[in-house]
């Protein structure tokens, strides 16, 4: 009898198979900055050129490797993971090198191989005090090396180092080349962070651990932190148990979109961290938090998912109205931006909320409009803070006569923000709020439809603010103190080198979003499957 | 006979081949006494190249036993040589390496008796690499006794300083009241079981009559040990003597004294104690949690980076703790604390050795080890400033540096039983690595941002031994920080923790 059991029992365990090898195009692609940093610390500090040449050329050469990988990537197959490996790493407890790109992660990838080029190309001749180059770049360059490979983990330990591999950069680029309250900052950002991935650390461990065992490649049966198993082996686990787990997770990842409560560093890290700095938070940082969400949260503990979705909603929802409210009442550009990225993600975690395929679109389409548009804001805001040497919105004005094409391109990137039709920005926020007509079955629909209507409330003060900051500062004249100040150019050659690709794929996503929503739409159904919606 | 029955027929009653470690740092000692003798003054350069080269070639048996595999077991299994005792032996002598070179300038220019010191050292690594093997009440305390009396004197190596005097002393009273306690615990479990092997107290307390007394002995055994590891609240000798004491004692104490320590603490819970879980899982989960919170609150508030270094390492103590609060669970729970609690040690000894490589170093311009001091460092001396923060945001547990696999071990074996305490304990341990990242943020904010203090920004110069040092502890931080395999292959070994006999 027991022998019988035992037999069923090993014919339903998984095996695991070695795939691929370590030296794949995503491996390449993830390691290239790395190899870049070791190039650039051989590099005498005064040779500023070549560092600077080191630190594009390998920007771009991962940029033409994300090239590659589009031209190799099945689009017909995009719910399923490609171009990886599956081999071993920490066998002892069967971590594995397990990488791989679907629908969803594809975007995110593309859009950190897009923005840092750019960023490199918009340091050229901005590198913020106290400078060191050398130091600026290997940092920016470690820092892509996480937030790329945090892109392509598919197990759960993998991905926390990734995950964790972004924080020593970014502390360092907010808290030596960041503005005057740094210190503060940055550790903030550190530590709220830190405290996020602790627990989600102590989440991924309990799921480990009561979720079913599988047949490792030398013949151990053991757990397994493998993402696209553990949504099948996951199933055993207590309904008690996975609402801890999925809460741990929750305050991981929430810490870092950043969902409110837990928002509280980002307008400090934004406002503080250097021009660059800010870009790459809003760009790409933020977004490791919802893709936790949809990548592992969610498809692996589908009914947490459902017992937490209200919540999400509802603090989502929050995020929108206090996000907006606060940037009402902000004086600072950075700043009002920085709250303005709380609002915006608050639409991406109600449109993740729902657990519906259309909502998952929706958010990845937000993910990627909101990289590219509050991107090019902080550009903006660098820049102008380069030319008048302050922020303060009511000393600023008459950009648009000054600097007439940066006026319009701040014009452009404002509306987009606002979600004009047309622009990028719309399709992340408009079907955002749609999707929470009709959330996932079993959800509260009276619930969502209440905060789809709070959220709608939402976009109009967003208008609000955004238009009244673009008033103030790109309109009427210019103050007497910067009227006549030399600083003050028009848009320079390496910035419109950094900005035109951001301005193109804003006004092109805005019109054909097709060309996101074909790729995003399989792989968010495989995500899902488990809600059944 | 009795022994010839007990280890198999193929054992000889002594077997040369296990006890070679030992016997080369026996020799070792008599070579350091000879040369110190009729070398003279002459001779002196020589002390850290031979003890050096002495430890290196103790770690050759320790390699051919693991190559080897045979579990070695000796006088009825008191004394047993397995890989759980190899992992540590090579550990020891390792660090101790890595400590001679710390000492090789230090010791030279501070002209403080190198002859003795050296001696010293290796008598005191001889105790610990014995500590690995000692499976039994009296070799336990014997291997202790052993590396602790001369780690007194080391302490107080700087005899003109009144810091040094007091940082010997008081490691000295601490550590004999701490022996007494120990011994009180031994000769109740002794006076109940009426053997001193581990094993067989494990036995014949299982199904005891006076669980009073048994309570008693494990309590006093366990706080005994605490005293050792520096453990809340019996912590209080280690931030004076860690101060006080000359840096690369400092670095010894820190690493391989505790790491004996915990050892002693593990064996002997681990094998005497695994039926008394009742009894030892609250007390060490309530060690545990107090030592990481209260050492790292403590440390948030330093000015001195070797005094904060040591509240660090009081909170380390207590993530090392932390695994055995939840041992008794099962078979497996033990193994999984006994792998975790290894592999932290073997991380935490390239870390902290690496950070004290670089106190050493700057304190060799600046004469001081207040966090002020290293205002600039970056800019002047840019390889210690990154090296350090390696060490130090590698003791905070930030990947890709090894810390983080340490840490992850400490998790993976308090989640495994999926007891509550167990969860508990974990979270503790992940909110008291946040408090700990604050401070050691701190430092490196010093050095990257702020200016030198005196404005003198003239190069370090590192001399070749702190070099080589500093080479060695970057390289295992930055090596099992992103190949975790390779020390787990180690750790994980099946037949780990074997109990002889």
């Amino acid at each position: 009898m027991l022998l019988a059991q035992q037999l069923t029992e090993s014919a339903d365990i998984l095996e695991v198979a070695n795939t691929g090898s370590f030296w794949n195009i995503l491996t390449f692609v993830v390691f290239t900055p790395l190899v870049g940093a070791l190039v650039l610390l051989a590099i005498p500090k005064a040779n500023q050129q070549a560092l600077k040449v080191v630190a594009l050329g390998t920007t771009l050469v991962a940029a033409g490797l994300g090239v590659v990988i589009l031209t190799q990537f099945d689009f017909g197959d995009a719910s399923a993971k490609q171009l990886g490996a599956n081999i071993g790493w920490i066998e002892v407890i069967n971590s594995r090198y397990i990488v791989g790109i679907d629908g969803i992660s594809l975007p995110l990838l593309m859009l950190t191989l897009l923005i840092m080029p750019l960023v490199v190309i918009y340091s050229w001749n901005h590198i913020p005090s106290p400078g060191n180059p050398k130091a600026f770049f290997a940092l920016q360059m470690v820092l892509m090396t996480g937030m790329l490979g945090s892109f392509v983990a598919l197990d759960l330990i993998l991905f926390f180092v990734f995950f964790e591999v972004v924080l020593l950069p970014m502390y360092f680029l907010i808290g030596v080349w960041g503005g005057e309250q740094r210190q503060y900052a940055s550790i903030k950002f550190f530590l709220y962070t830190l405290f996020g991935s602790a627990l989600m650390l102590v989440a991924f461990l309990a799921l480990y651990f009561l979720s079913d065992e599988v047949l490792t490649p030398s013949g151990n049966v053991m757990h397994s932190f493998d993402m696209t198993l553990l949504p099948a082996l996951a199933t055993g686990i207590s309904a008690g148990a996975a609402l801890w787990i999925f809460g741990g997770m929750f305050i991981g990842f929430g810490v870092k979109v950043p969902m409110f409560p837990f928002h509280t560093w980002l307008p400090d890290a934004h406002t503080q961290a250097p021009t660059v700095g800010s870009v790459i938070l809003a760009a790409v940082l933020l977004k490791l938090g919802t893709y936790g969400f949809m990548r592992i949260a969610i498809p692996i503990l589908p009914d947490a998912a459902k017992s937490w979705a209200p919540v999400i909603g509802i603090l989502a929802v929050i995020g929108i109205i206090y996000g907006a409210l606060c940037c009402l009442a902000q004086t600072d550009m950075k700043r009002l931006i920085a709250f303005s990225s709380v609002a915006h993600m608050g639409f991406t975690m109600l449109a993740i909320s729902t657990l519906t395929d259309f909502g998952f679109n929706a958010a990845l389409f937000g993910m990627v409009a909101h990289g590219l548009i509050t991107g090019m804001l902080f550009f903006l805001a660098g820049s102008t803070k380069e030319r008048y040497h302050t922020l303060e919105i009511k000393r600023l004005g008459g950009l648009l006569k000054q600097a007439p094409h940066m006026g319009w391109i701040m014009g452009l990137a404002v509306m987009a923000s606002l979600g004009l039709p047309g622009l990028a920005g719309f399709w992340g926020e408009f079907p955002a709020i749609l999707s929470a007509y009709d959330p996932a079955e079993g959800l509260n629909v009276a619930l969502f439809r209440t905060l789809m209507v709070i959220a709608a409330v939402g976009t109009v003060l967003a208008a609000g603010y955004l238009l009244w900051l673009y008033q103030r500062v790109a309109f009427g004249t210019p103050s007497a103190e910067f009227e006549n100040d030399p600083n003050i150019v028009d848009v320079t050659t390496t910035e419109w080198i950094a900005w035109t690709p951001l301005i193109v794929l804003i006004v092109v996503l805005g019109m054909v979003p097709g060309i996101l929503f074909n790729v995003t739409n399989p792989a968010v159904g495989v995500a899902l499957s488990a809600i059944g919606a | 006979m009795n022994i010839l029955a007990a280890v198999g027929v193929d054992n000889p009653p002594l077997d040369w081949h296990a006890l070679a470690p030992e016997l080369v740092l026996v020799g070792l000692l008599a070579v350091l006494l000879l040369v110190d003798a009729f070398g003279g003054e002459r001779s002196r350069w020589a002390m850290p190249s031979l003890t050096g080269i002495g430890l290196l070639a103790a770690l050759i048996p320790v390699a051919t036993l693991a190559y080897d595999g045979v579990v070695r077991s000796m006088f009825d299994g008191a004394y047993v040589v397995d890989n759980y005792a190899l992992l540590f032996k090579a550990l020891f002598l390792i660090a101790g390496y890595v400590v001679v070179l710390l000492s090789t300038n230090y010791i030279a220019e501070g002209d403080y008796w190198e002859g003795e010191y050296y001696q010293l050292l290796v008598a005191s690594l001889l105790g610990m690499t014995v500590m690995a093997s000692a499976r039994d009440l009296i070799s336990v305390f014997l291997a202790l006794e052993l590396l602790s009396i001369p780690a007194y004197m080391l302490a107080a190596w700087r005899k003109r300083d009144l810091g040094s005097e007091e940082a010997g002393m008081k490691y000295y009273l601490m550590g004999v009241f701490a022996s007494a306690i120990l011994l009180y615990g031994m000769s109740l479990l002794y006076g109940m079981t009426g053997s001193t092997l581990l094993v067989d107290i494990a036995g014949a307390i299982e199904g005891t009559e006076v669980p009073a007394l048994v309570a008693l002995a494990v309590v006093l055994v366990v706080v005994g040990f605490a005293f050792k590891v520096s453990a809340v609240p019996f912590h209080t000798w280690a931030p004076d003597t860690y101060q006080g004491a000359p840096t690369p004692v400092t670095a010894f104490l820190a690493v391989g004294s505790k790491a004996a320590g915990f050892v002693a603490l593990m064996t002997v819970v681990l094998i005497a104690f695994p039926t008394q879980p009742r009894i030892f899982e609250p007390l060490i989960w309530a060690l545990a949690a107090v030592t990481m919170i209260v050492g790292n609150l403590i440390a948030l508030r330093q000015t001195n980076l070797v005094r904060m270094l040591a509240y660090s390492g009081v909170a380390q103590a207590g993530y090392i703790l932390a695994p055995l609060a939840v041992a008794g669970v099962s078979g497996a729970s033990a193994a999984m604390a006994v792998e975790a609690v290894s592999t932290y040690l073997v991380i935490y000894a390239a870390m902290n050795l690496g950070a004290f490589a670089v106190v050493i170093a700057v304190a060799r311009k600046t004469g001081s080890a207040e966090i002020d001091s290293y205002g600039g460092l970056f800019s002047y001396s840019p390889v210690l400033a990154v090296c350090m923060s390696v060490f130090l945001f590698s003791l905070a547990g930030i990947p890709p540096l090894a810390g983080w696999y340490g840490k992850l071990t400490i998790f993976l074996a308090l989640i495994e039983p999926g007891t509550l305490a167990g969860y508990i304990l974990a979270v503790i341990v992940g909110l008291a690595s946040v408090i700990a990242l604050f401070y050691y943020a701190r430092v490196a904010k010093v050095m990257f941002v702020d200016p030198a203090p005196d404005g003198d920004t003239t190069p370090i110069r590192v001399p070749m031994s702190l070099a080589a040092a500093l080479t060695i502890t970057v390289a295992v931080t930055l090596v099992v920080g992103v190949l975790p395999q390779v020390l787990a292959r180690v750790t994980g070994a099946e037949t780990f923790l074997s109990i002889g006999g």
